[in-house]
């Protein structure tokens, strides 16, 4: 049995999704590529100097393609290219569908086959599995669910939360 | 205040989505979830039902049925649902409003029910329950698997 009692967020961790400088404020950003409170979370992060970790935390009866969404991005991961996946998913999230997600791994000039291969194996779906089983057990119950020093904030980020990460990023 | 762990669950009678009887009765022989939320389409619900959805596998893996309860009634309930994409049943205390809900201890006085957890061992005890703060915050699936562990009979 799958044990999904409370747990504490896991830390940064070696096969996590990490960019931004060293040293700035850390956001552990718990989200899926379908939501557009998500989206625009991306949007206003990108505009702060933070050092940001995306978990993946699909949500398939509101977004039918989040898990394809969430697995595209493990499998150009795959291929070095786990950020690029990450923003292109965002910059349009219409199209989602298998040959626009091919298509998305084409202009990243992914091994296609490989691409296709890699996003619906197990490996991969076990890998966003655990992060939505590790959002679960932290209390994450909506998307985006950003932490910062540990704390919560369910949402897309205030204003509030932005100029605080203003602050404190120097 | 929330139904205690312990406590015999109460008579009381909520109509489903086609406008049958759920009662005490239908506790028993099941561990039983009940998911008292404040009022179909508010924003925040749609997120809750949504993660609960996606692990209702693991729910069933631990012998756990789900139902919602709020005093929506049927036809908004089951409008909700579906735009949802869940498949979790919805129970409606509409009629007399509220009474289950105050038998269960999670009327608000504003007029629907808080955000709360109650599970029900399949002999009509309560095992555990929870309230939220607010009815703005939104309790995690963690927190029913918590809930599920601390019901669980000690072998």
């Amino acid at each position: 049995m799958t044990d999904l009692r409370s747990a504490p967020l896991p830390p940064l961790q070696s096969d996590d999704h990490v960019r931004g400088p060293d040293g700035a404020p850390l956001v552990i950003e718990y989200a899926d590529f379908e939501c557009h409170f998500c989206r625009l979370a991306h949007v206003r992060l990108g505009e702060v100097p933070v050092r940001r970790v995306f978990r993946h935390f699909p949500v398939r009866s509101k977004h039918p393609r989040a898990w394809a969404a969430a697995t595209a991005a493990e499998a150009a991961a795959l291929q070095g290219r786990f950020w690029e996946m990450h923003d292109s998913l965002y910059a349009d999230q219409g199209r989602l569908d298998d040959p626009h997600l091919w298509r998305r791994a084409e202009e990243l000039r992914l091994d296609v086959e490989r691409f296709d291969r890699d996003r619906r194996s197990d490996a991969v779906l076990e890998r966003v599995r655990h992060d939505f089983r590790a959002g679960v057990r932290a209390g994450v119950a909506t998307t985006p669910t950003l932490f910062v020093d540990g704390t919560p904030h369910a949402g897309a980020p205030s204003p509030e939360l932005l100029a605080r990460l203003r602050r404190s990023g120097g | 205040m929330t139904i205690e762990a312990g406590s015999p669950a109460p008579d009381f009678r909520l109509a489903t989505e086609d406008r049958g009887a759920f009662t005490r009765e239908d506790l028993l022989g099941q561990t039983t979830v009940l998911v008292f939320y404040p009022f179909a389409f508010s924003p925040v619900c749609t997120d809750q039902f949504g993660v609960y959805q996606e692990l209702l596998d693991e729910f069933e893996a631990q012998g756990a049925r789900l139902y919602g309860v709020s005093c929506d009634a049927n036809w908004s309930q089951k409008a909700f649902r579906e735009s949802l994409g869940v498949t979790i049943p919805m129970l409606s205390d509409f009629e007399p409003k509220g009474e289950a809900c105050r038998a269960f201890g999670v009327y608000h006085p504003g007029g629907f029910p808080q955000r709360a957890l109650v599970i029900v061992d399949p002999d009509g005890v309560v095992r555990w329950s929870y309230q939220a703060a607010n009815p703005a915050e939104l309790p995690g699936a963690n927190l029913i698997f918590d809930g599920l562990a601390a019901a669980r009979p000690v072998a």
